[in-house]
């Protein structure tokens, strides 16, 4: 019932939002905003439908997914080792970190004339973009989330006869997925600002690349329709992994009252390791 | 006991000194734990009840003297020397069978073998039909059923539990401690039991080790709680009281 009720105003919401668009775009307002160059929300639906309908928009697309996808695979998998190298290894601390934080603050998309000098393609250097962007929020949570792990986990496995190994797959890993995938989820949200701007500065199609040709022969509802294409799969693939996050993260105790209607909207895992909160229901022993 | 199952380990600390580098708690520990025998350890609180525990279990080393098993000196953590923690060592994220199975992999253990030798102990401590279920769906009683299932499954030769029932009501304990003498009948591990409650200590106890002097005290047996009116329990029980209170 509440799932339904929470439904209906998500869609009340988008629908006033688009209602607001079209009456201050329609009726040309003037304000001290400017809408009157403002294309309207039939204008864009219009533009929207004739892009979908050609090829040259699915090429964009897909070549603006497969950079994402690389880049963002890339550096789960390097964000996930170097945090757990960093907060298990005194000694990788010590080589990795000066060098990371000094890293960390420069703007991905500052990396473009880097990317130019380094790869021998724009398609690489916009991969290893997107890549860098989503690198630092993965590493900097797994590298919290691992140092954050219960002790007695790690001492129950080696007074089990587990090696570091067993550790690491047994404990480590497991018990730090769920500080892992918040750093995954703010990761591929910054991959597609910064895909999109790489794109716009040196990309040959995809999405950005055609927002900004729209922009510069002055096709307004074409770069309307690159934001609204931006927004979809932005929103499609966060929700992916936050999918993903869920399945992975299924044994986290959570309130049984939290509706289960609309899962995939709900704020990610919470990053602290799980402090199970038990129904201490009396019990007597059998024995 | 009768050591058939295993035989269990003679564990030995002399002259020993332990705590963290330049913070000991204990000095100068001389302790010898008999194979197969109970041996309850009790003190006060912060007196190094935990400290001596996981130090026979080989995570943290001793500052000076020595701790031995079997003649020889620990090194390190090993699967002969199982530990059960006070509360949630199970992890989070496997299900009660998956955790008892757990020492079992490490073991080596095949997956077949390995899953009936699981459900085997978790009908022993009472918990069969959780099997499934992840630890944050048990109650904290059943948790630390499952950690004994967990420690005793791979056939440990010692096993060291540091205040397993510390966190449980009195109803619980009672029944824990029951169980755990049950299940220790006939499996032949030594057992060095910490805790702070002096009854728990008289019931599972075969001796008394009393911390932080490391004094030792037989306990009359047979086990059973109505001795705890009988002179000479009542007499051990005056004396273990009296050492706690400075």
């Amino acid at each position: 019932m509440s799932g339904r009720w929470s439904l209906v105003r998500r869609v009340l919401s988008v629908v006033a939002a688009l209602g607001l668009w079209q009456a201050l775009t329609s009726y040309d307002i003037n304000l001290w905003l400017r809408f009157e160059q403002f294309p309207t929300v039939t204008e864009v639906a219009r533009a929207f439908a004739d892009r979908v309908s050609g090829d040259a928009y699915w090429q964009d697309l897909t070549d603006s997914l497969t950079r994402i996808v690389t880049g963002f695979a890339l550096a789960a998998v390097l964000g996930v080792a170097v945090g757990t190298a960093v907060a298990r290894s005194r000694i990788a601390a010590d080589l990795l970190g000066p060098v990371l934080e000094v890293l960390r603050p420069v703007p991905a998309i500052a990396l473009v004339p880097v990317a130019i000098l380094l790869f021998p393609s724009n398609e690489q250097g916009i991969v290893f973009i997107t890549c860098t962007a989503a690198f630092f929020p993965v590493m900097v949570s797994t590298r919290h989330a691992v140092r954050a792990l219960t002790p007695v986990w790690e001492e129950a496995v080696l007074t089990m006869g587990g090696g570091r190994r067993r550790v690491l797959w047994s404990v480590v890993l497991p018990g730090a997925l769920p500080g892992i995938l918040g750093g995954l989820s703010v990761g591929i949200g910054v991959s597609w600002i910064c895909v999109i701007s790489a794109e716009m500065i040196s990309g040959e199609y995809g999405v950005g690349y055609r927002t900004w040709q729209d922009y510069t022969v002055v096709d307004y509802p074409g770069v309307f329709v690159g934001m609204a294409t931006i927004g979809l799969l932005g929103w499609l693939t966060s929700t992916a992994v936050e999918l993903l996050g869920r399945r992975l993260t299924r044994w986290l105790p959570r309130a049984e009252s939290r509706p289960a209607a609309l899962p995939a909207r709900r704020l990610p895992a919470p990053a602290a390791p799980a402090a199970p909160s038990v129904p201490t229901a009396q019990e007597r022993v059998r024995s | 006991m009768t050591g058939d199952t295993t035989h269990g380990l003679r564990l030995a600390l002399r002259g020993a000194t332990l705590g963290r580098a330049g913070a000991p708690v204990l000095d100068g520990i001389d302790l010898d734990i008999v194979p197969g025998e109970i041996l309850a350890v009790v003190g006060p609180s912060g007196c190094g009840k935990s400290t001596l525990l996981r130090t026979l279990a080989g995570l943290l080393p001793a500052l000076a003297g020595e701790v031995d098993e079997d003649g020889e000196p620990v090194t390190g953590p090993r699967a002969e020397r199982a530990l059960v923690f006070q509360d949630d060592a199970l992890l989070p994220w496997r299900t009660v069978r998956s955790n008892v199975e757990l020492p079992l992999a490490i073991r080596g253990v095949g997956r077949a073998e390995r899953r009936a030798r699981a459900e085997e102990w978790l009908t022993r401590v009472g918990l069969a039909e959780h099997a499934a279920k992840l630890p944050h769906r048990i109650s904290g009683g059943q948790r630390q059923r499952v950690q004994l299932a967990r420690a005793l499954a791979a056939g440990p030769r010692a096993v060291l539990m540091d205040e397993p029932f510390g966190a449980l009501d009195a109803q619980t304990r009672a029944g824990m401690q029951q169980l755990l003498v049950d299940v220790l009948r006939g499996s032949g591990a030594t057992v060095v039991f910490v805790t702070h409650d002096v009854d728990e200590a008289l019931f599972l106890g075969d001796r008394v080790a009393l911390l932080p002097g490391g004094r030792v005290l037989p306990v009359p047996r047979p086990r059973e709680r109505a001795a705890h009116t009988d002179p000479a329990t009542v007499a051990l029980r005056r004396e273990v009281l009296e050492s706690l209170t400075p």
